[in-house]
């Protein structure tokens, strides 16, 4: 094609991965960097570097200081990053799936399950053996976000095959999960503060063990929907067109869903329900790349990642010594940014 | 080339039955458009054909049987363009086109330098190369469908099956995009099923009709045979004067009813 042919595309690409590839160095940079103990930047980044295979560099860095940037820092910084990426994988499967720019991991009942789950666990397990009831938080959120994604997608495949239906039945299996959240939070108003701060999301306490725990399910899931960016094309011209070039639509939105709850209920786990990334970030790779999901996935992946670090690093340093919810953080910088980066880029939309 | 024959093809929508025993068939690089007033099954066909509908009876492309036909293998024998397609706003031309070769893909695996040179070819064919990279919420009537055919050439199907193509054209597009599909026919060999609204013209470009009537085929055969003042008048409940074209085919003409006086 000769007028805007490979080249064009090609260059594109190119330029929209060399975006999100920098600004998620650049916000991993100040994570690192920005927090309550001043680390010297370059010995920071020395250490940093030092870590790499290979590669010695000699830092200043005090051996508190060092404990500070991998013990506390680092973790939080990782976590992050994959909780961020998670999400906007995530986000962005789901709107592939439905064909709706409006849906994120929340809809489909994942967000209301985890909640759910996660109020079980603070108000019945936590009473008289505190210790269990923490390390249950996590596993319930985790099952309960799942749970959320199969009974809206059992419910829906009863009322037909149709992306429609399956929507309609997801919200409203999240109202019926958020409806019980709130009767269990009325026997047990004591609770009330504990769940309220998980479901603002946070990452504080970030360690190791998380991350690690949350890898596989992470690389599984985001292999998985990255996988499927080619047949969310296809589904994009609808499910009858899709089936007529040789694509069963409903064994890839059964697939792709699972992914995507999977991701999510990963991110969930561990920093309790983060809105607002898994809606915009999609919409942020598209400015970026077109709609084209072969694209919009991997990118989503790279911004979403980068957004969240950035966002946590607001959280915990705007306020410090006291740290905001990493979802007010979410939507009060991320709503405006929103709209300004739509502003800015309508001339490529219209 | 692939011959399409229907034996008894009876379809039920939501418990009703849409079509009735249809049997028909197309030759090999032929061309048949199906007729009849709306609601008649038209559409109904073209889908059991092209393999989304459920049906009793016997659809056959050449020896294959659709409903044994697995999808993707269903898929490279047969393109289907709905008279209605969803068009992402956003999507370019070119990309859309190239969707044309997912049945040719593995699972797993993405348009190689091959599948794109073939979709890049597609639209070079239907003129649509010169705007490839704009998107498809811009398209004209007339482009856009052009690149609905062109998508489905990319698919190198062996068999067309089009819904009424020319819906929205002006009359110079109409015959544009009915004259594209004639060269497909003819220079690739591609059996074309199609519905067209347009009697005169489903004559001029079909070699066959047939005329569909609740669900049953009420005629068939070429145009000066199904196209009858009397047949017409009773299917479609319509007045209309059949002459003979300047070019040989019939020509329907709507007829007024003579004013009361």
């Amino acid at each position: 094609m000769n007028v805007r042919g490979p080249g064009h595309r090609r260059r594109r690409v190119v330029r929209a991965y060399g975006v999100a590839a920098a600004f998620l160095v650049a916000a991993t940079l100040v994570s690192a960097l920005v927090g309550a103990a001043d680390l010297n930047p370059l010995a920071t980044v020395a250490a940093l570097l030092d870590k790499i295979p290979f590669v010695h560099l000699p830092s200043s860095l005090s051996p508190l200081d060092r404990a500070v940037l991998f013990q506390i820092r680092l973790p939080r910084v990782v976590l992050g990053l994959m909780v961020g990426g998670l999400l906007a994988v995530a986000g962005a499967g789901y709107q592939g799936v439905f064909r709706n720019p409006l849906v994120d991991s929340g809809t489909l009942g994942a967000s209301a399950g985890a909640g759910l789950g996660a109020t079980l666990a603070i108000a019945y397990l936590s009473g008289s053996q505190g210790h269990l009831g923490a390390g249950a938080v996590p596993v319930a959120a985790f099952v309960g976000s799942l749970a959320g994604v199969a009974i809206a997608y059992l419910a829906g495949a009863a009322g037909g095959s149709g992306a429609a239906t399956l929507l309609l039945a997801g919200v409203a299996v999240g109202l019926f999960l958020a409806g019980v959240q709130t009767f269990i939070l009325q026997q047990s108003t004591q609770d009330l503060q504990q769940v309220y701060y998980w479901l603002l999301g946070s990452l504080s306490g970030a360690t190791w063990q998380q991350a690690a725990e949350i890898l596989p399910y992470a690389v599984v899931s985001v292999a998985v929907v990255l996988l499927h960016g080619r047949h969310l094309d296809v589904l994009s011209v609808g499910d009858d067109e899709a089936r007529a070039l040789g694509l069963d639509p409903t064994r890839v939105r059964l697939i792709v869903i699972a992914a995507c709850a999977l991701a999510a209920a990963s991110a969930v786990a561990v920093s309790g329900l983060i809105g607002f990334v898994g809606i915009v970030v999609p919409h942020v790779a598209r400015r970026l790349a077109g709609p084209g999901y072969r694209l919009v996935l991997p990118l989503s992946l790279l911004v979403g990642a980068g957004f969240l670090v950035l966002a946590d690093t607001l959280a915990r340093t705007v306020v410090s010594p006291a740290e905001l919810p990493i979802g007010v953080v979410t939507a009060l910088v991320g709503s405006p940014v929103f709209v300004w980066i739509l502003r800015s880029t309508s001339a490529v939309r219209t | 080339m692939s011959a399409i024959t229907v034996h008894e093809l009876s379809v039920d929508l939501d418990h009703v039955p849409v079509l009735r025993e249809v049997t028909c068939a197309v030759k090999a690089a032929g061309w048949l458009a199906l007729i009849g007033p709306n609601g008649a099954g038209k559409t109904t066909l073209l889908r059991a054909v092209a393999g989304l509908l459920p049906y009793r009876g016997s659809i056959q492309v050449d020896d294959a049987d659709i409903g044994v036909l697995r999808g993707r293998g269903r898929a490279r024998l047969i393109a289907y363009v709905p008279q209605a397609p969803v068009l992402p706003p956003d999507m370019t031309v070119e990309e859309y086109v190239l969707l044309g070769r997912t049945p040719h893909l593995g699972y797993l695996s993405s348009p190689s330098r091959r599948d794109r040179e073939k979709a890049a070819g597609a639209a070079e064919r239907l003129d649509v190369a010169r705007f490839a990279g704009r998107r498809l919420g811009r398209l004209s009537g007339g482009e856009r469908q052009r690149v609905l055919l062109a998508r489905a050439l990319a698919q190198e199907p062996r068999v067309l099956l089009l819904d009424e193509p020319t819906s929205d054209l002006d009359l110079g597009h109409q015959q544009q995009v009915l004259e594209l599909v004639d060269d497909l026919r003819r220079g690739q060999g591609v059996t074309v099923l199609s519905t067209l609204h347009d009697l005169t013209q489903a004559g001029q470009y079909a070699g066959e009709l047939a005329l569909l009537h609740a669900g049953r085929i009420e005629a068939a055969g070429p145009a000066a045979a199904v196209l009858t003042e009397g047949l017409i008048a009773r299917v479609y409940a319509a007045r209309v004067a059949v002459t003979t074209g300047p070019d040989g085919h019939p020509v329907v003409t709507p007829v007024r009813q003579p004013a009361a006086s």
